[in-house]
């Protein structure tokens, strides 16, 4: 019987020929990420290990600082000190304020997670590099710990849930719309403990910004992991990146799934998801007259310079809505940089955007844009639980950068059709 | 054995709920349990009893991979989470960490608040005391078992490192 492409890697990295749903195992990890918040609870399970003081292999153990940084108050750069001063004695990849960006567009664009890979992270929306044909999941500082110590982590191998999307996207229709749609129908349990194979014909004309930006919301569906063949755009895109190797893995034909979903791509729409599950999802023709005070355009969601390409396509020339505050973040500085040759940092800056260095920032309540009591946000980040980007009775919309984009030109919720 | 007050809760509890990122840097045990549940419930922090129980629906712990949503719980002095299954990271976290968590399909109506609760970690077997309603939690898979055995997964990195292992 054949396997799946989740099962395939990880058996390559547990070396066994083969394994099965439900199968515990010991995997070998490529690459170990943690961001500051996750890497200063990780240093001290480490301290706790006996046996070792140093970790594995310096080049497979990667901490980005994203979260709180720039530093945003004293306790924030008290963290980021205690994880700056591990990685450069453990001379682990690190990432500094002004050479890092949000880890989930950051490793992808420096060619650190390639296909067929197994990485773990001390963050959730690891599940993004999926997009590029490996597996990746996030895990908690404690796993992280040990994964620096030993190299490995233990793991459940979980059943493949196969979604096929047949036909061609409708207009304005994005990678996030169709993610949304998914975590809308299956809720935020749906994909629990379970790999979501995407496929079909609207997943290969998806560009591979597209890939990573559905991968990274898998863990919004409850799952494991998030995965898409590899094909020439992914080739294409880590050939880009770096010359360092990578596996191609693909599902045998006849590989068993739990479950196989067949969504029409005539059924997506436009999605918007409302307060405060990221599974509360309506189509934009449903929305209703929900005005904002403020939209958030970037995220490891939606950082990439494909997406600012739309927004900024949108905004040209134009002014956003008066009572708006709209708070453009790119992902990296590299997408910094590219924005700003494009010409679309000006757009944002001369339509009265704010524009950020990369950090996560507002998505995770830390800084650069949180909300008063009573506040409503459309966001392009991934998760709208109550009270995550500031007061408790403040409101999270969560959409695509078009959506983000109109709406901060209307003052309320549109799709771009109706500019 | 534990024993204690039951504090209900319902489904999709997420780990924003639990403890806000805003929080997320903070590291002191004590100070992180003052803002534990501040969303769903501002006075939480000051009614709890360390020993009480919380007895959830569906989905327990779901979001964030922050390993201080079961840490804060933990600190806080809550003695187990009982529910009918927990969101994946969270449960592997309530492990690594040594938070007692019991999956049992269906518990969730089985208690009100305030009623007593006996939970066996060596069994799995929970007890409403003040219905006098058995329950049986399902077994940890082999592998968890054994990391718990030896203490948690920092003991069993040890001991995979023939390093002496922690108390």
């Amino acid at each position: 019987m054949g396997m799946t492409i989740t099962e395939k890697i990880l058996a390559a990295h547990a070396g066994l020929s083969e394994v099965r749903p439900g199968q515990i195992i010991n995997a070998k990890v490529d690459l170990v990420l943690a961001n500051e918040l996750s890497a200063v609870v990780a240093i001290e399970e480490f301290g706790k290990i006996r046996g070792t003081n140093k970790v594995f292999d310096p080049q497979k153990i990667v901490i980005v600082p994203d979260h709180f940084t720039p530093n945003k108050d004293i306790q924030s750069a008290k963290v980021a000190k205690k994880v700056r001063e591990f990685a450069l004695s453990q001379e682990t990849l690190y990432y500094e304020v002004g050479r890092m960006g949000i880890e989930h567009v950051l490793l992808p664009e420096q060619g650190l997670v390639r296909p067929g890979m197994l990485v773990i992270g001390g963050d959730s929306h690891t599940v993004t590099y999926g997009g590029l044909g490996l597996v990746a999941t996030g895990v908690g500082s404690t796993d992280v710990a040990v994964a620096w110590a030993l190299g490995e982590v233990w793991l459940k191998v979980p059943p493949t849930i196969k979604i096929e999307f047949k036909g061609k996207k409708k207009p304005w229709v994005s990678g996030k719309d169709m993610i949304l749609f998914v975590i809308g129908r299956l809720g935020v349990d749906g994909g629990i403990y379970s790999a979501l194979e995407f496929t079909g014909e609207a997943i290969t004309e998806l560009s591979v910004a597209e890939r990573l930006t559905m991968a990274n919301m898998a863990i919004e569906a409850g799952a494991k992991n998030g995965i898409f063949a590899v094909d020439a755009k992914t080739e294409e895109y880590v050939k880009n990146a770096t010359d360092k190797p990578y596996t191609i893995y693909e599902s045998d034909p006849d590989a068993e799934y739990a479950q196989m979903i067949t969504i029409d791509m005539d059924e997506i729409e436009p999605q918007v998801a409302f307060p405060h599950l990221p599974s509360n999802t309506r189509p934009i023709s449903q929305v209703g007259n929900i005005t904002v005070d403020q939209v958030i355009i970037g995220s490891c969601t939606n950082g990439r310079i494909e997406d600012l390409r739309v927004a900024a396509g949108l905004l040209q020339g134009k002014k956003i809505h008066p009572r708006v505050r709209c708070i453009v973040i790119p992902g990296t500085q590299k997408v910094y940089l590219q924005a700003m040759k494009e010409g679309l940092l000006e757009t944002f800056v001369k339509a009265d955007c704010v524009v950020s260095t990369p950090t996560c920032g507002p998505c995770v309540g830390g800084h650069m844009g949180i909300l008063a009591d009573g506040e409503r946000c459309v966001s392009t980040t991934n998760r709208n639980f109550l009270g995550r980007m500031g007061h408790v009775t403040s409101e999270i919309y969560l959409a695509s950068p078009a959506i983000a984009a109109a709406t901060a030109l209307a003052g309320k919720i549109i799709s771009p059709v109706e500019l | 054995m534990i024993e204690g007050s039951v504090w209900k809760f319902g489904r999709d509890i997420d780990t924003d709920v639990i403890i806000a990122g805003r929080y997320c840097n903070l590291t002191d045990p004590v100070e992180l349990c003052k803002h534990v549940f501040e969303d769903l419930d501002s006075t939480f922090a000051g009614r709890f009893r360390p020993g009480d129980v919380l007895v959830a629906d569906a989905n327990f712990g779901c979001g964030s991979s922050r390993e201080v949503a079961p840490f804060v719980l933990k600190a806080a002095g809550v003695a187990a989470v009982v529910a009918p299954y927990f969101a994946r990271i969270f449960y592997r976290n309530a492990i690594n960490i040594g938070l007692p968590i019991f999956e049992i399909p269906g518990i969730t109506q089985e208690f009100a608040e305030g009623q007593q609760i006996r939970v066996d970690p060596a069994t799995g077997r929970v007890i409403n005391i003040t219905t006098g309603q058995t329950y049986q939690a399902a077994p940890f898979p082999e592998f968890m078992e054994k990391i718990m055995a030896v203490g948690g997964l920092v003991n069993y990195a040890s001991e995979r490192l023939g390093g002496a292992v922690n108390g």
